[in-house]
């Protein structure tokens, strides 16, 4: 198995740090990763993207120009990124500052409200673990014991009393993601 | 080995490698793409621990210059930059080699010339495998193309600037510097001691026992009969490493009918670039300079007699292109497929590049 991902939002949306996570989840799960960041001035307000791989096998390219599976957070980035994803593959988006919505009907479009939801549950910073929930509902390629696991590598110590928020976040995505 | 897995940077697994490798000092300036080695080392704080020296100094020409102070003694000392920075340090390389003095230089290339961008680049393989510095010198050019390799190259390219008492390079490119994969660094080796360095270096400027003549760390000779003696000492050197150092790796190239030839992380796209020609019938195979010099000419030139066309990927204009057609020497037809100023190409880019340079 080998998937594929490319996760594209702002800068600031945590967009590295899900993929961070990710890949540790991956990396827990005893999976061959990679996870490689547009790196540089498009960290700092522009868009911001990052290709994680996780494979059961040695992985080649770091960098790709077709997705299983693409996490979209803005519009630039879905004007980017709709046409890059495999037929048959997934496109998760959350609506949120999006003005034309997605077209493509070869593959499988989820929308996810994680913007609101995140401002709702009060907790505007788990917004990226809220759309990590709602990927691994969709796509379970790694299991939510190896996240926790995952996160817990990736926060420094003194963050690591907000391990069980970012669960109930991973908990809600699952549960609000829905097919478009 | 300590078989703990590890998901790091490129980078930061360099930092690592050099703490654990026994690294006496590090001296460098902070630039992007390669910052993540000073961060990395300034947080792990190994004064504290082996007793390294980490400094940030006010310039690359000064870093280069500490590092050649403590190379004279005997030090495993290194630096680190990105290419206007490793630009800059050319003058310091070229006396390192000129005064036979073992250190490491890491170059996590970004587009250039100039300032440039700081998105990943291999333009600078001329520099590091033709000169940079003035003069008849060599590096001894290492090129990871993996994470893992960066964490493994640092011990190796320390052995190899010790035992031929040359500098040596780790060309590396801002995808492998900035990239997480997974990585089991390398056991811990204490630094050495002074016995140890003055036992391993006779040549160091350790301070003068009574029973020998004095050690002079210099790459100036004003007489030109005893200079010349010395280009031709550094000459024969040169000649034992190229004998005695090569190393590449052959992917997918048993039935290969194309051969791509690629370093770094161009090596890692080709690779993925293999395997897509595969599925489309095309017989593609990759040979992995992994060492830039001394460079695979051999092995190269052997597979002019086995392929009908190569093809070398890099970040650049055409470099490493050179060294190829010297290789093949109008036995094949050799082509090059690059992107400039810091754009790194897809595996699909690169399968059509194939089917257009080479069939």
């Amino acid at each position: 198995m080998t998937e594929e991902i490319i996760i594209a939002g702002f800068g600031g949306q945590g967009v590295l740090s899900m993929g961070k996570i990710l890949a540790y989840s991956g990396l827990m799960q005893g999976k061959e990763v990679s996870w490689m960041p547009a790196y540089g001035p498009e960290q700092r307000g522009g868009t911001a993207n990052v290709t994680v791989i996780l494979s059961d096998e040695k992985i080649s390219s770091p960098i790709l120009n077709q997705y299983d599976t693409a996490i979209i957070l803005n519009q630039q980035s879905l004007d980017k990124f709709e046409k890059a994803v495999k037929p048959g593959g997934t496109l998760i988006y959350d609506p949120y500052g999006i003005t034309s919505e997605p077209t493509r009907t070869d593959i499988n479009i989820y929308k996810i409200n994680a913007m609101d939801t995140s401002i709702e549950m009060n907790a505007p910073k788990s917004f990226n673990m809220i759309i990590l929930g709602g990927l691994l509902k969709i796509r379970p390629i790694v299991e939510l014991e190896n996240v926790l696991k995952g996160l817990k590598k990736t926060l420094p110590e003194r963050h690591h009393h907000l391990i069980p928020m970012n669960e109930e976040a991973l908990k809600k995505g699952m549960e609000i993601i829905r097919g478009k | 080995m300590s078989e703990e897995v590890k998901l790091m940077k490129g980078n930061e697994a360099i930092a690592h490698a050099a703490i654990r490798c026994g690294c006496d000092g590090y001296f460098g300036y902070p630039i992007t793409p390669q910052s993540e080695v000073l961060e990395t080392l300034m947080e792990v704080e190994p004064w504290k621990t082996t007793g390294m020296v980490v400094l940030q100094a006010e310039s690359e020409v000064s870093a280069i210059n500490m590092v050649y102070g403590g190379a004279g003694s005997g030090k495993k000392v290194m630096t680190s930059s990105s290419s206007p920075g490793v630009s800059l340090k050319q003058e310091g390389v070229s006396y390192l080699a000129g005064a036979e003095l073992p250190a490491l230089i890491v170059n996590v290339m970004r587009g250039g010339p100039g300032l440039g961008t700081i998105q990943p680049s291999q333009a600078d393989y001329f520099q590091t495998v033709k000169g940079g510095g003035h003069g008849d010198y060599r590096l001894i050019a290492l090129a990871p193309a993996s994470v893992q390799e960066m964490a493994d190259f640092v011990g190796l390219a320390f052995d190899l600037a010790f035992k031929y008492r040359n500098p040596a390079i780790i060309l590396a490119d801002g995808v492998i510097g900035q990239m997480m994969e997974k990585v089991v660094l390398p056991d811990f080796k204490p630094r050495r001691t002074d016995e140890e360095i003055e036992k391993e270096c006779p040549w160091a400027a350790v301070g003068k026992p009574k029973n020998r003549k004095p050690n002079i760390i210099t790459s100036l000779e004003l007489q030109p009969d005893a200079m010349e003696q010395n280009n031709l000492r550094f000459q024969a050197k040169y000649k034992a490493i190229e004998e005695n150092e090569v190393r590449y790796e052959e992917i997918m190239c048993e039935d290969a009918e194309y051969l791509l030839v690629a370093f770094g992380s161009s090596a890692r796209i080709c690779q993925k670039a293999c395997q897509i020609a595969r599925e489309k019938g095309i017989k593609l195979g990759l040979l992995r300079p992994i060492t830039l010099w001394p460079f695979p000419t051999k092995a190269i030139a052997e597979y002019a007699n086995k392929v009908k066309a190569m093809l070398t990927v890099e970040l650049n204009a055409g470099q490493m292109v050179e060294d190829v057609r010297l290789a093949v020497n109008g036995k094949v037809p050799v082509e090059h497929y690059g992107r400039l100023g810091g754009i790194v190409y897809t595996p699909d880019e690169i399968v059509e590049a194939v089917k257009n340079k080479l069939m």
